[in-house]
C-alpha cells in the first residue's frame, strides 16, 4: 500500500512541476517524471507475492511468476512517452526559433 | 470481410508514400486520395452489410482472451463511414490548398496516420490497444497543427501536446486501475466483470477515464487547447480535427466506456448533462464576442459537442438519436465553414472579421456554401441542424429536464447571433474588396460542394423509412449497454 | 550545439573502436528477444546509440559524408510494409491477420517461436533508424546561422 502512495506522490510531482514551472525545458522533464510514475505503477500492479520473473530458463521448472502482461504495456507504454518527447523537444526547439525565449509567459502571441 | 482492412489501408499508404513521394512528387496526393476512397466505400459497404448485427475478429487467430480482438457493431460502423467521408473532402480541399503552404509529401503521410489512428480507435475491442491508436492519432495530429511553420501554430501545437500528455496520464492511470480490478483488457469481459466490482471503484475509474478522453473531446473544463489548436492550424486539418477527431477520439470511447462497460451509472449521466450543458452556453457566449473567423468556428465547435454530450446524458432512444444525428450534421456543416474560412483566408489573406469585405461576386460558391452551412448551424428548417437539436430538446423535456431544454434553446438562438454575425460582417462586410491573392481551386471548390448538398440530403435522415434502417440499429446498440458483452462472447 | 569539429582525439578513436561492439551488443538482444528480456524496442535504441555516438563524437559534417542519410530513409520508410506482408502472409494462408505461418521449433532455441523473430528484427531496425533520424533531424537547425523568422 505504501509503494502505491509513493508512486501517486511522484505523479503529483510531476504535475506539481507541469503546471507551476515556467521553463520548456522543465515542463518537458515534468511530463517525462509523470509518465515514469504511471508506468511503475503499472509495473507493480503486477507483482504476485513469492513469484520469480517470469522467464523459463533451461534446466528449471515453470514456478510461480509474476504477471508479465503489465510488463508487455509498459513497453508500449514508454516508447510512446518516448514519441511524445520528441515530439515536444521538436516544438520547443521551433519555439525558440521563433520567439526567441524559452519561458512560457512570454510566449502568448494567441489570446482570447 | 476482414476488419484489419480498414488500418492496413491508411497505414500501408503512410508508408508508401513516404518512400516514394521523395522522388516524384505526385505520388503524394494520388496514394492518400486512393486510399482514402478505398476505405469510404468499404466503409459504407460495411454498414449496410452489418445491419443490426455485430462481427469480432481475433488478431492473429488467438482466442479471447488471450488475444486482441477487433470489434465491430453498429456504432463504430456508422462512425467509421462519418471519418471516412470527412477525410475524402478534406483530402480534396488540401489538394489546391497545400500547395500555397508548399506541397509535401510530409503532410500526407501524416495525414493516412491520422486516418488510420482514428480507424483503428474505431474498431478496436481491447481498451489498452484504444490507448495506442489515441496515441497514434495524436501524433499525426501534432504535426499536422504546426504544419505550417508560423509562430503562433507552434505555440498552439506546444499547447495542444501538453495538455494532451496530462490527459493520456491519467488514461493509462486508469487503465492500471481497471486491470488490477478485473485481470483482464478486452471490453466485453471487463464489462462483465465490473458487475462484482465495489460503486466506490466503479466512481474513481469513471472519473478518471472522464477527466482524460473528456480533455479529447475538449468539454467544458478541459477545453482550453481547442480555440488555439483548431484556429491554428491549416483549414483542412482544423475541419478533421474539429468535425472528426474530437468525436471519435472523445464521445465515442466515452459512449463505449459509459454505457458498454460501466453499464451507465446516473451519477455520470447528470455529469453528462451538466458538462454539456455548461459547454453549450459558455461556449456560444465565447465565440459571439471574437473577431477572429477560425477563432469564432472553434468556440462554437465547443458549444455544439455540448449538444452531444447533453444527449447521450439523457439515456433515452430519443436523446441518443438526436445525439448521433447532431455528430453526423455537426461534421458535415463545421467541416464546411472551415473550408470557407481556409477559401477566404487565401483570397484574402486576412482572418479578421472586420477587415473582410463584400465577397459574393469574387468567391460565390464560398459565400453561397457558407449561408448553407450558417443556416444549417443554426438549426434552420428544412436543414439537418433544426431536425438534430430538434430530437435533443425534445428528449429533454420528456425526461423532465425542462431547465436543460431551455438553455438549449438559448444555447441555438445565440448560435443564430453568432453566424448572423459572421455573414455580415465576413461574407457582406462593408470594405471594399479590390480583388483576389490567390483563386480557389478545383478541390476546394468540389469539397465545399459537396459538403452543402449533404447538408440538404441529411434532412432526410429523419423520415422514419430511412431513420430505421439508419440510425435505429446504431442507437439499440449504443442502448444495449452490457449487452454488448454478452454479442461480443456469444459461444466463446 | 556548436560541435562542427567534433569532440577530442580520445574520444573519436574510443567511438571508432567501440562502435562495432554496440552494434553486435544491439543485435544479441534483437535476436534473442523470444529468450530473454529486450526484443525489438530495446535492441533498436541500442542500435540508435551506436549511430547517436558517432554523431556526438565526429559533428554532423563529418556524419553526414560517413552515413548515407538517403539509404537510411529508404530503409526506414521500408520497415513496416515488410511487418504489413508479414502479416498478410497469415491473411493468405486461410487466417486472420498475423496468423503464425512458420513453425514453432523446439524450446529454447534461437530458430523458435514461429515469427516473433523476423517481426523482431524488423522492429528493431525500425525503432533503431527512427530514433537516429528523429535525433539528425533535431540538429539540423543551428543557432548560430540565420534562421527562417
Amino acid at each position: 500500500m505504501i509503494i502505491y502512495l509513493l508512486c501517486f506522490a511522484l505523479f503529483l510531482i510531476g504535475l506539481y512541476g507541469m503546471i507551476v514551472k515556467r521553463d520548456l525545458i522543465k515542463i518537458i522533464l515534468a511530463s517525462g517524471i509523470m509518465g515514469y510514475a504511471v508506468n511503475l505503477m503499472i509495473v507493480l500492479f503486477g507483482y504476485r507475492r513469492g513469484a520469480v520473473y517470469p522467464i523459463l530458463e533451461k534446466g528449471k521448472e515453470a514456478a510461480i511468476m509474476v504477471d508479465p502482461l503489465p510488463q508487455a504495456l509498459v513497453l508500449t507504454s514508454i516508447v510512446i512517452e518516448l514519441g511524445t518527447t520528441a515530439m515536444l523537444v521538436a516544438l520547443a526547439i521551433r519555439l525558440f526559433n521563433k520567439y526567441k525565449t524559452f519561458d512560457i509567459t512570454k510566449i502568448r502571441r494567441l489570446r482570447g | 470481410m476482414t476488419l484489419p482492412i480498414f488500418i492496413i489501408i491508411p497505414l500501408a499508404a503512410a508508408f508508401l508514400i513516404s518512400l516514394v513521394g521523395r522522388k516524384k512528387d505526385f505520388w503524394g496526393p494520388l496514394l492518400a486520395v486512393a486510399a482514402t476512397v478505398a476505405v469510404f466505400v468499404l466503409s459504407l459497404i460495411t454498414f449496410f452489410q452489418l445491419g443490426a448485427g455485430i462481427r469480432v475478429y481475433e488478431m492473429g487467430g488467438w482466442k479471447l482472451p488471450y488475444g486482441i480482438a477487433l470489434v465491430l457493431d453498429p456504432f463504430g460502423a456508422f462512425m467509421l463511414i462519418i471519418v471516412a467521408l470527412i477525410s475524402l473532402t478534406s483530402l480534396l480541399f488540401s489538394v489546391s490548398y497545400i500547395r500555397h503552404l508548399g506541397s509535401d509529401w510530409k503532410y500526407y503521410a501524416l495525414f493516412m496516420i491520422l486516418v488510420g489512428g482514428m480507424n483503428g480507435v474505431l474498431i478496436t475491442g481491447d481498451l489498452f490497444n484504444l490507448f495506442v491508436f489515441t496515441e497514434i492519432a495524436l501524433f499525426a495530429a501534432y504535426g499536422l497543427v504546426a504544419y505550417g511553420g508560423r509562430a503562433h501554430e507552434f505555440e498552439a501545437a506546444f499547447k495542444y501536446a501538453v495538455m494532451a500528455s496530462v490527459s493520456s496520464s491519467l488514461i493509462l492511470l486508469a487503465i492500471a486501475v481497471v486491470y488490477s480490478a478485473t485481470s483482464t483488457l478486452t471490453m466485453a469481459h471487463i464489462s462483465v466483470a465490473m458487475s462484482s466490482v465495489g460503486p466506490g471503484l466503479k466512481i474513481w475509474i469513471g472519473a478518471l477515464f472522464l477527466a482524460g478522453y473528456g480533455l479529447k473531446a475538449a468539454i467544458m473544463p478541459f477545453h482550453a487547447w481547442l480555440p488555439d489548436a483548431h484556429s491554428s492550424a491549416p483549414a483542412p486539418i482544423s475541419s478533421m480535427l474539429s468535425g472528426v477527431l474530437i468525436k471519435t477520439l472523445g464521445v465515442y470511447v466515452l459512449v463505449r466506456i459509459f454505457y458498454n462497460i460501466l453499464g451507465a451509472p446516473q451519477v455520470f449521466l447528470t455529469a453528462f448533462m451538466i458538462l454539456g450543458t455548461l459547454s453549450i452556453v459558455l461556449g456560444v457566449i465565447l465565440a459571439i464576442g471574437q473577431w477572429d473567423f477560425k477563432r469564432l468556428l472553434a468556440y462554437s465547435s465547443i458549444s455544439q459537442v455540448g449538444y452531444i454530450f447533453l444527449g447521450i446524458g439523457l439515456n433515452s432512444t430519443l436523446g441518443i438519436a438526436g445525439a448521433l444525428f447532431h455528430l453526423l450534421n455537426h461534421a458535415l456543416f463545421k467541416s464546411l465553414l472551415f473550408y470557407n474560412a481556409g477559401a477566404i483566408e487565401m483570397g484574402l489573406g486576412t482572418r479578421d472579421l472586420r477587415k473582410m469585405g463584400n465577397i459574393t461576386r469574387l468567391l460565390p460558391i464560398t459565400a453561397h456554401s457558407s449561408m448553407v452551412a450558417s443556416l444549417a448551424i443554426s438549426g434552420i428548417p428544412p436543414f439537418n441542424g433544426f431536425f438534430s437539436k430538434l430530437l435533443i430538446i425534445i428528449a429533454a423535456v420528456q425526461a423532465h429536464q425542462p431547465v436543460y431544454a431551455l438553455l438549449a434553446v438559448v444555447g441555438s438562438l445565440l448560435t443564430l447571433a453568432t453566424f448572423m454575425k459572421v455573414q455580415r460582417y465576413g461574407i457582406r462586410g462593408e470594405n471594399p474588396v479590390k480583388g483576389l491573392q490567390a483563386r480557389p481551386g478545383w478541390g476546394m471548390q468540389a469539397a465545399m460542394i459537396i459538403l452543402a448538398v449533404l447538408c440538404i440530403l441529411t434532412s432526410l435522415l429523419i423520415v422514419p423509412g430511412i431513420k430505421e434502417s439508419v440510425l435505429d440499429p446504431v442507437v439499440a446498440a449504443i442502448m444495449n449497454k452490457t449487452g454488448y458483452a454478452a454479442a461480443v462472447l456469444g459461444g466463446r | 550545439m556548436s560541435e562542427k569539429q567534433g569532440l577530442t582525439v580520445i574520444v573519436k578513436t574510443v567511438t571508432r573502436a567501440i562502435l562495432p561492439v554496440i552494434f553486435l551488443y544491439g543485435f544479441y538482444i534483437i535476436l534473442h528477444g523470444h529468450l530473454s528480456p529486450g526484443g525489438g524496442f530495446g535492441g533498436g535504441v541500442i542500435l540508435a546509440l551506436g549511430f547517436l555516438s558517432v554523431l556526438l563524437a565526429y559533428g554532423r559534417p563529418a556524419a553526414q559524408e560517413w552515413l548515407n542519410i538517403r539509404v537510411l530513409h529508404s530503409v526506414e520508410s521500408s520497415g513496416p510494409l515488410l511487418y504489413l506482408a508479414l502479416g498478410l502472409l497469415g491473411l493468405a494462408a486461410g487466417g486472420a491477420f498475423l496468423l503464425n505461418t512458420l513453425g514453432k521449433g523446439r524450446l529454447f532455441d534461437l530458430w523458435s517461436s514461429g515469427f516473433i523473430l523476423p517481426l523482431n528484427i524488423i522492429i528493431g531496425v525500425k525503432v533503431g533508424l527512427s530514433l537516429f533520424l528523429a535525433v539528425w533531424a533535431l540538429t539540423e537547425w543551428n543557432p548560430e546561422k540565420g534562421d527562417d523568422p
